[in-house]
């Protein structure tokens, strides 16, 4: 059991360290950099001072060099300063993360609450009517732009009815949560219900279920004692990787809502060409995604007694 | 009350498809009387286990009786409420199931899976019956029972979760227990010592069982009864002893004439049973007449045209073939 | 015909992605108006009426005739982005899984990578480095979303390598690339061309997206995305530049998404109740 969590654990170590590599490759090596961005932006810019900031920033520096000075710098927890603030990018990106968290856990609430009853009651009712409106449901939330669904819902909520604000933080409340989260939430609960549904169907014709029937209980214990958890089983993996990916698919919507997240921060500094931002960016977003992934293989392990005991 | 533990009356089991209903078990009668073993053999896909399903209520869509009677100690299960069919299955009648693998939770430990039976039916809380699970277990004969109820099934082997079945089956006494090929997907080495253990424990506890095989070797060897099936339909059903001595029906001669010696059990029984040349018809080309026809050595122009009816035979037993009208 | 209603999935999904095609192709007859130099202030945001079906723009474009051409623009990347992925994915995936060992094992990896970064991320990257436009498109949407494709080739081909018909082609002398090629591919072909299929309308989705963000196509040309960019500000005034554009999109990524789901059931009729 340790030792599926290590390879896991390195596993995880390894596909950082390449993912920032190929990052710093990618905006290494295809010309263009921070400071051409610049000049292109102001067109007074004296070649000098460019030459003074490129060496300033050790844009001049072989790129072997600042990748190994980039990684040795992670391991000291910094992350380097933006070329264009000059703060430190972990003092940037701070706030950020939490705003973005915020948004992920909300939206992913929201997955969960609509996506796994709906799934849970498309299953119960198979082929009849209901059913099949649940999976035109899914199959249309899994096929509506998310920018565009947010347009819609602040169309209706914000501008018509009045009752939620159209976009921003404001001071952190719930009232500015709820569309980004909407939002945010629709394409992982149509994907659940879908799995919900698809999991229930595969546990209701298992062999234990047949077995507990016969035992002579009732439907709701039946449910609860047998079907549910082994139907969760099968779905937790599903909850994993659309949280997991959150943090960096929320890019769009929180550029739609304004949203200080690293998705808006992301594309900011993409914009600007500022790497050492980008990279933040990426490095928070590829953490967070093996986090939450390692801690449902950690749930499987607390839960399921077949792997527990392996 | 009667003392029959079991009466399926006229049973008819239907498979619907796109609204028709099309009959893949058709006018079976079968008693089975107080801690009596009846055994119900039949080549694969004849309709054995939909039997079994039906009886303990257990049948799925698009599987439904679709005609007859079920009694079960006098009570015909059609009429009882879903709450007191509940109470009779598990605590009246048990199942066993063929494939031992994949017939427990994976998610509960085997001494919830046993306990739950005394919850359900004697209203015990969660300490007595993880006691009562324990003296369960250890009556099924698994070693060190008290170590293992808090095991899961994937810690056992195929044989250790058949007994862990068999506990669950008889942990309150019932008065039938199905076992549907029980034996079936275990090691050959342990085949005998798992009947044996259903037969000893039924037998000290006054339970009936219907006892499902291919294996008609064994199911002489150890039922009073013997019921055959083919394609749906129950074509004879004599005493045990009698059947290989004088099997009536051509396809119950067929099977007995597979066999390579009398009374002798055979541990290849399962292929002795597909020995008769040709295959079985699928159920949805069930036509008219006798659906043996086409395998059948005795074939007389009259038998694709009519199904047989069923009659007694003189010494006991009854048949459905036109040889015996 | 009978069968095709009996398939609702893959009957809708089929009639909406004929009529999606119909529309790039004939765009030029359908469109009432020049989607580009059609502009005229006069009517800028003009609400939905007879000569402009569904409104106009801030510059006046007639909305109706840009959607008809961004038809071409969503059709066009998209088919090219889930061809690209395709080949990169069932090479990586294909090869994988035949030859196994360390390159198994890099592909693997690789795939993880790409998984464990939502593809618009990586494209987004890449698109700051390549600047805007279509080619730069192709080219970021095209080598980042293959981890699908990789997967199912990989795991296909991993049931099927043991099988007779590889053995008989081995001792037949037959290379590695020809047994990849002529042996395996056609035999996993299915379940690729339903992913495939899917694949083609995410594409279109993450072109929309991108080119909402003003990192995808470059504005004068009529993609759906980009012609949402500014329906936020518009919103009060002009809602029509906001709905239209997205129904587009909507539907089109609908569309694909139930021929893949038609396409699935069709090719594993046991599992259909089940998905
Ligand atoms: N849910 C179902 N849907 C469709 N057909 C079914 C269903 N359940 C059973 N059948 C069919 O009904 C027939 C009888 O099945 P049954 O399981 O009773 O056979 P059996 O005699 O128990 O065979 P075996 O010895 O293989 O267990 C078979 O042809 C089977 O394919
Ligand atoms: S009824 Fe005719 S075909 Fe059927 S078993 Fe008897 S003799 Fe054979
Ligand atoms: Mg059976």
């Amino acid at each position: 059991m340790a030792l599926v969590l290590l390879r896991r654990l390195l596993q995880a170590v390894v596909t950082v360290a390449v993912v920032i590599t190929l990052v710093f490759l990618i905006f290494s090596v295809i010309p263009g950099d921070y400071v051409s961005s610049l000049m292109a932006e102001k067109r007074s810019l004296d070649p000098a001072v460019a030459e003074r900031i490129a060496a300033e920033l050790h844009l001049n520096d072989p790129v072997p060099l600042r990748l190994g000075q980039y990684l040795v710098g992670i391991l000291h927890g910094d992350l380097g300063l933006s070329f264009a603030t000059q703060q430190p990018v972990t003092e940037m990106l701070g706030g950020r993360i939490w705003a973005s968290f915020k948004l992920a856990c909300a939206a992913m609430a929201c997955a969960i609450v609509t996506g796994l009853p709906l799934g849970y009651i498309a299953a119960a009712r198979q082929n009849r009517w209901i059913d099949g409106l649940a999976m035109v449901f899914a199959v249309s939330g899994l096929s509506v732009p998310g920018f565009w669904f947010g347009l819609l819902l602040m169309y209706v909520f914000s501008l018509q009815l009045g009752w939620l604000p159209t976009f921003g933080y404001g001071q952190g409340g719930i009232e500015h949560l709820i569309l980004p989260a909407l939002t945010l939430g629709i394409a992982p609960m149509a994907l659940l219900a879908r799995t919900t549904r698809a999991a229930v169907l595969e546990t209701k014709t298992a062999d234990f279920i047949r077995t507990a029937r016969s035992k002579g209980m009732s439907e709701g214990r039946l449910v609860r004692k047998h079907l549910a958890r082994n139907a969760f089983m099968l779905i937790l993996t599903m909850i994993g990787l659309q949280f997991g990916s959150m943090m960096g698919g929320s890019v769009v919507i929180e550029s739609l809502f304004a949203w200080p997240g690293v998705g808006s921060l992301l594309i900011q500094s993409v914009g600007l060409r500022d790497i050492p931002v980008v990279q933040g960016c990426i490095l928070v977003i590829v953490l967070f995604f093996l986090i939450v992934n390692t801690l449902v293989d950690v749930a499987y392990l607390l839960i399921d007694p077949r792997i527990r005991y392996k | 009350m009667s003392d029959d533990v079991l009466r399926i009356e006229d049973l008819t089991i239907a498979l619907r498809v796109e609204g028709r209903d099309h009959p893949a078990v058709e006018g079976v009668n079968l008693t089975i009387g107080r801690g009596e073993v009846v055994g119900l053999v039949g080549e694969s896909g004849c309709g054995k286990s939909l039997t079994a399903l039906s009886v303990a209520g257990l049948l799925t869509a698009p599987m439904h009786v679709s005609n007859g009677r079920i009694l079960i100690e006098g009570q015909d299960v059609a009429r009882l409420s879903n709450r007191s069919l509940r109470s009779l299955r598990g605590d009246r009648i048990a199942m066993i199931f063929q494939e031992p693998m994949t017939a427990l939770n994976p998610l509960m430990t085997i001494g919830d899976q046993i306990g739950e039976m005394f919850v359900l039916h004697r209203g015990l809380g969660a300490r007595a019956a993880r006691k009562a699970a324990i003296a369960a277990l250890d009556r099924v004969q698994v070693p060190g029972a008290a170590r293992r109820v808090d095991d899961y099934p994937h810690q056992l082997s195929g044989g250790m979760r058949q007994r862990v079945m068999i506990a669950i089956a008889l942990a309150c006494d019932p008065a039938l227990l199905i076992a549907d090929e029980p034996t079936t997907a275990l090691d050959v080495t342990i085949q005998a010592e798992i009947i044996d253990l259903i037969l000893e424990l039924c037998r000290e506890q006054g339970t009936a069982v219907l006892m499902i095989s291919h294996d008609l070797g064994l199911v002489a060897r150890i039922c009073n009864r013997v019921a055959v099936m083919y394609a749906g339909h129950l074509i004879e059903e004599q005493a045990a002893e009698r059947i290989f001595l004088s099997p009536h029906h051509p396809y119950t001669r067929g099977l007995v004439g597979a066999l390579p010696r009398l009374g002798r059990r055979l541990t290849e029984g399962q292929a002795a049973l597909t020995e008769i040349p040709g295959t079985v018809p699928a159920i949805l080309d069930y036509g008219a007449g006798c659906r043996f026809a086409p395998r059948c050595t005795r074939v007389m122009a009259h038998c694709a045209a009519a199904t047989p009816e069923t009659t007694q035979l003189p010494q006991g037993g009854r048949i459905r073939c036109f040889l015996h009208d | 015909m009978l069968k095709l209603l009996a398939r609702p999935n893959l009957a809708t999904g089929g009639a909406i992605v004929l009529i999606a095609i119909l529309v790039a192709v004939f765009a030029p007859l359908i469109a009432p108006h020049d989607p580009i130099t059609d502009a005229n202030l006069m009517f800028a945001e003009t609400a939905p009426d007879a000569d402009f079906l569904m409104g106009t723009d801030e510059q006046g474009r007639d909305i109706f005739s840009r959607i008809v051409y961004g038809a071409r623009i969503a059709l066009t990347i998209g088919l090219l982005v889930e061809l690209m992925n395709t080949i990169i994915g069932v090479a990586l995936g294909v090869s994988a899984g035949y030859f196994g060992g360390w390159w198994d094992e890099f592909v693997q990896g690789l795939t993880n990578v790409m998984l464990a970064v939502p593809t618009i991320v990586f494209a987004l990257a890449l698109m700051a480095v390549l600047g805007p436009g279509i080619l730069s498109l192709l080219i970021a949407l095209g080598m980042t979303d293959w981890a699908y494709s990789c997967r199912i080739s990989r795991a296909q081909v991993l049931t099927m390598k043991s099988r007779p018909f590889v053995q008989a082609a081995r001792t037949m002398g037959y290379g590695p690339v020809h047994i990849m090629a002529r042996e395996l591919l056609p035999n996993i072909a299915g379940p690729l061309v339903v992913v495939a299929t899917m694949g083609i309308g995410s594409a279109i989705m993450a072109e929309a997206s991108l080119s909402f963000l003003g990192l995808g196509v470059v504005p004068p040309a009529p993609s759906w995305g980009s012609m949402l960019a500014r329906a936020r500000e518009q919103l009060i005034v002009a809602p029509w530049v906001a709905v239209f554009p997205g129904l587009a999109i909507f539907f089109t990524v609908l569309g694909f998404n139930l021929l893949g789901d038609g396409l699935r059931d069709l090719l594993d009729p046991q599992g259909r109740s089940k998905r």
